[in-house]
């Protein structure tokens, strides 16, 4: 077996124990990079299905490709798309302006709750990787949130090997995390591999390329000419430039990305 | 919107060995190699990790200079271990609070650091970071020496089955660079690592504050001819997958998402090939391999260790999630009781007889803990005969499950021989499977011959107890060796000829003898002589007569299956329990046979109360308690109970 293919397994193996012990079960899907490595992989778990829905929780202040590329990908690959908004926070007018993390809280770490609620999932599956950031690094496989949805770094249940904790007290969920254990590169090399399509945004245009993608306002460029997944794969091998660099919200405190997670954001 | 560039990574301010080099270019397939980082709190293990990834040019851009911007805020001087501690708590109180897992890359290839917390508060994280990984760097402070938890922490890589250790031993700069402080730590670690069955680590000399022997050789240590901590990383290898042990696909879900009926699951050891027969267990059930499905990836005929697969076979036989695929010729152990090292990290603490739910693989199952042979205090190793463990200890225990069980012994199966035990809906701790000592109890559940007709007979149990004057039986006793079972079954037998009954002894000398000459004394022959003993005994019986079995019968399973002999019969035929009940040290006292001091001196090995298991009956038909009653009265006993439930008389 590659790096690849052993990475690959061990998320299937996941895919598979939340679909086998999660009765409620949905997936975060941000059409971003990873989401797009994961549903694919989730394809293969299944043979072909996607046997859960797929959450977009829409800010509204996405770039257009996004989510040109959203209503592509849930019609080709069949999906049964679930859209999230925080309607009332947005009728009040809620955007950056008026804070990065007030605006993150209410676009995105309300607006799941609200989905999460309003559909009954128990369970909810979401791309994120441990290198992305540090208290991403020290999440669990299968992480409980109470009912509020909010997160305990203190009080995570240990995980002996790949046995994980699936029961959780009514009205609590959990969040399943199959790609904690990729890196960025992984996932591009992945990519390649499978020739799986991504968003034309990560690409190099004039000089500069997303990296990571989010809300049009809070999400910069980087310098690269990489415009292609191998270049992309060459740029990575050298940087030393961290991944969320571009992401503005993390930056509004020493702790902001810390505070998001605690209540409750992916 | 971001100003950040892109650059080239630099060098550390000390120049790394093999490490740092980026390879442009490189495409894909690198090995990487899980490392957890533990030791006693305040050794200085964060600290080594922050140094390890500046040395090896692994910071990302601007982290150092963020790290220096936090401590200047807090009137510190700069803290190496800012880097990894990622969260706002663990600043504050300057412990790692979680696993944090640290990525970064040499010329030859990736590692994953598990950056664990030293506070012993923590240790369920700690377990976690190890669980996962394939190595260990234990740190230890070279002016505190070895401690509470640097003991610890080894024992539990040792129970979590790491095998690999390196040690750092750390503050080298506090303690003058001497080579006889250094000398001290090894020797102890060493000789700690000795006794829990650890082979010797490779300690190194560093100070990971000041960067000295981490990537780069230190000049202030010229004694120390030994790697640096990165070169000794780079002799660890990544564990491989269990290809070459004995076939085990425990079945994770059965998907019909389509027309296929697809049997998925992860391939935790051995090899398999479409065609092949599988043997599913406990069920018994087996199929052959028609094909290996995939989806967006080339057909294939064969699969391995490490693979997520899905197969369909060529009947449509009954499986389900938690069964565990093999081939017949090496299956699993199918029993409902084993051995187990627990590590306990319960709120409530592990205790004899509570229920927990055992997760295995993917089968989950209602268990029970017999027994707590002993409590194990991994700081300093000694033993308490206690009937519970507190979290953060070690117990060996006797589980015992409400069915079979399909599991493998630890060390000849690691992947099918550990599990988690779950209280209430917390994951409470998890262990290593033992099978010693306890029967494989597949081989007496084999049904061999097919085509089997019950005869019916011509004369009725009615008739039969009308020749004899009273109902056939089994007086099952059971007991350890010395017990007084032989002579309490002779006297009577004897006793209840003359007062008129059809009575006859079954004892080692007339059964294995003849019958049971064949078997010897393991676990498995054992087992096999009592199912035979339970067959006799159920025959004569059900031929109106009054059976005494004088055998050990030590486990459980194997009297239940004795009495599901005698009551398969469905004759007049009754099934008696009776445990002829003495204290082990009152039985060792009397030794009649001379067998203890033969057990004692290894002379004999699974040796009942000594070497091998006894469990005694829960609820038996009657106690006999030969420590308290003479011969006379026990026998007395016994006369009494046959008279009241085999009342002689021709109706």
């Amino acid at each position: 077996m590659t790096h690849l293919d052993a990475l690959e397994a061990q998320t299937i193996h996941i895919l598979r124990e939340a679909f086998a012990c999660i009765d409620r079960l949905a997936m975060l899907w941000s059409f971003g990079k990873d989401s797009q490595a994961l549903l694919f992989m989730v394809r293969r778990a299944f043979f072909g299905h996607v046997p859960f829905p797929v959450i977009h929780i829409d800010t509204s202040y996405e770039p257009p490709e996004m989510l040109e590329f959203r209503d592509r990908i849930a019609a080709e690959w069949k999906l049964d798309l679930v859209v999230g908004r925080n309607e009332a926070a947005l009728a009040q007018g809620m955007s950056h302006t008026r804070g990065r993390i007030l605006c993150c809280s209410a676009l995105k770490t309300a607006a799941l709750r609200q989905t999460i609620a309003a559909h009954g999932f128990t369970g909810v599956i979401a791309g994120i990787r441990r290198d992305e950031e540090g208290t991403r690094a020290k999440e669990r496989v299968f992480s409980p949130r109470d009912a509020e949805g909010r997160y305990d770094s203190r009080h995570q249940p240990p995980e002996f090997w790949d046995h994980y904790a699936t029961e959780f007290p009514k009205g609590a969920h959990v969040r399943i995390h199959p790609l904690l254990h990729w890196t960025e590169i992984d996932v591009w090399r992945y990519l390649a591999r499978e020739s799986i399509p991504v968003v034309s945004l990560y690409f190099s245009q004039g000089g500069r390329r997303y990296r990571s993608l989010g809300c049009a306002p809070c999400t910069g460029t980087v310098a690269s000419e990489a415009s292609s997944i191998a270049e992309i794969i060459t740029e990575l091998e050298q940087t030393r430039i961290p991944e969320r660099a571009g992401r503005l919200q993390d930056r509004e405190a020493e702790d902001a990305f810390e505070r998001l997670r605690a209540g409750g954001h992916m | 919107m971001s100003e950040a560039k892109m650059i080239r990574p630099r060098r550390g301010k000390t120049e790394p060995g093999p490490a740092s080099k980026p390879e442009p270019g490189a495409r894909g397939e690198r090995n990487s190699v899980k490392v957890v980082v533990a030791g006693h709190v305040d050794h200085g293990k964060s600290t080594l990790v922050g140094r390890l990834l500046h040395d090896t040019g692994s910071l990302p851009e601007g982290k150092r200079e963020a790290v220096t911007e936090m401590c200047r805020r807090r009137g510190m001087p700069f803290e190496w271990a800012f880097v990894t501690d990622a969260l706002r708590a663990e600043r504050d109180q300057g412990i790692t609070i979680d696993v944090s897992h640290i990525w970064f890359r040499t010329s030859s290839r990736d590692y994953v650091l598990l950056d664990a917390p030293g506070h012993r508060e923590f240790l369920r994280n700690l377990v976690t970071g190890a669980a996962a990984s394939d190595a260990g760097l234990l740190v230890i402070d070279a002016a505190e020496g070895v401690r509470e938890q640097s003991r610890r922490h080894a024992f539990l890589l040792s129970l979590l089955g790491i095998g690999q250790l390196v040690v750092a031993v750390n503050k080298m700069d506090l303690a003058d660079w001497a080579e006889g402080r250094f000398a001290a730590v090894s020797r102890d670690m060493n000789a700690y690592l000795a006794s829990i069955g650890m082979a010797p680590a490779r300690l190194v000399p560093v100070s990971a504050r000041e960067g000295d022997n981490i990537a780069a050789r230190s000049a202030r240590l010229p004694w120390y001819v030994g790697p640096t901590i990165l070169e000794a990383l780079e002799g660890f290898a990544a564990a491989p997958p269990d290809t070459q042990r004995p076939l085990r696909l425990p079945v994770q879900d059965v998907y019909k998402f389509d027309a296929r009926r697809i049997i998925a699951g992860r391939v935790e050891a051995g090899r398999l090939a479409v065609g092949d027969r599988l043997l599913f267990s406990p069920s018994g059930k087996t199929a052959r391999i028609t094909t290996i499905e995939t989806w967006q990836a080339p057909a294939r005929r064969t699969a391995e260790a490490g693979e997520s697969i899905g197969i369909t076979l060529d009947e449509q036989i009954f499986v389900e999630r938690g069964e565990v695929a093999s081939h017949a010729e090496a299956p699993p152990v199918l029993t409902d009781v084993f051995r187990a090292r627990v590590f306990w990290l319960g709120e409530r603490p592990l205790e004899r007889g509570a229920r927990y739910r055992m997760k295995c693989q993917t089968a989950e199952s209602e268990v029970e803990i017999q027994a707590i042979d002993r409590v194990i205090d991994t700081a300093d190793l000694s033993e308490r005969p206690v009937a519970a463990a507190e979290r953060d200890m070690v117990a060996d225990v006797v589980i015992r499950a409400r069915g079979l069980l399909a599991v493998d012994d630890y060390r000849t199966g690691p992947r099918t021989g550990r599990f988690a035990l779950v209280d209430g809906d917390a994951i409470a701790g998890g262990g290593t499977i033992s099978t010693e000592g306890y029967p494989d109890q597949r081989p007496l559940m084999v049904q061999k011959s097919q085509n089997l007709r019950a005869v019916s007979h011509r004369v009725s149990a009615a008739m039969r107890r009308q020749r004899t004057g009273h109902a056939g039986g089994v007086l099952w006793f059971t007991g350890l060796s010395g017990a007084g079972k032989s002579t309490i079954a002779i006297a009577c037998e004897q006793r209840l000829f003359i007062e008129g009954y059809q009575v006859y002894v079954l004892d080692g000398d007339n059964m294995r003898q003849g019958l049971n000459q064949n078997l010897g004394f393991s676990p498995d022959d054992r087992a096999e002589n009592i199912r035979r003993v339970g067959e006799v005994a159920a025959l004569f019986a059900d031929a109106g007569m009054l059976i005494i079995s004088a055998f050990i019968a030590p486990y459980r399973s194997d009297r239940e299956r004795a009495r599901r002999s005698a009551e398969r019969l469905k004759g007049a035929a009754s099934f008696h329990e009776i445990y002829i009940e003495a204290p082990l040290a009152i039985c060792e006292e009397r030794d009649p046979k001379g067998l203890y001091r033969l057990a004692r001196n290894g002379k004999i090995s699974d040796f009942t109360g000594i070497s091998a298991p006894y469990e005694p009956p829960e609820t038996p038909d009657l106690r006999v308690d030969t420590a308290a009653l003479t011969i006379e009265a026990a026998v007395e006993r016994v006369i009494d109970y046959v008279r009241r439930n085999f009342p002689l008389g021709r109706s």
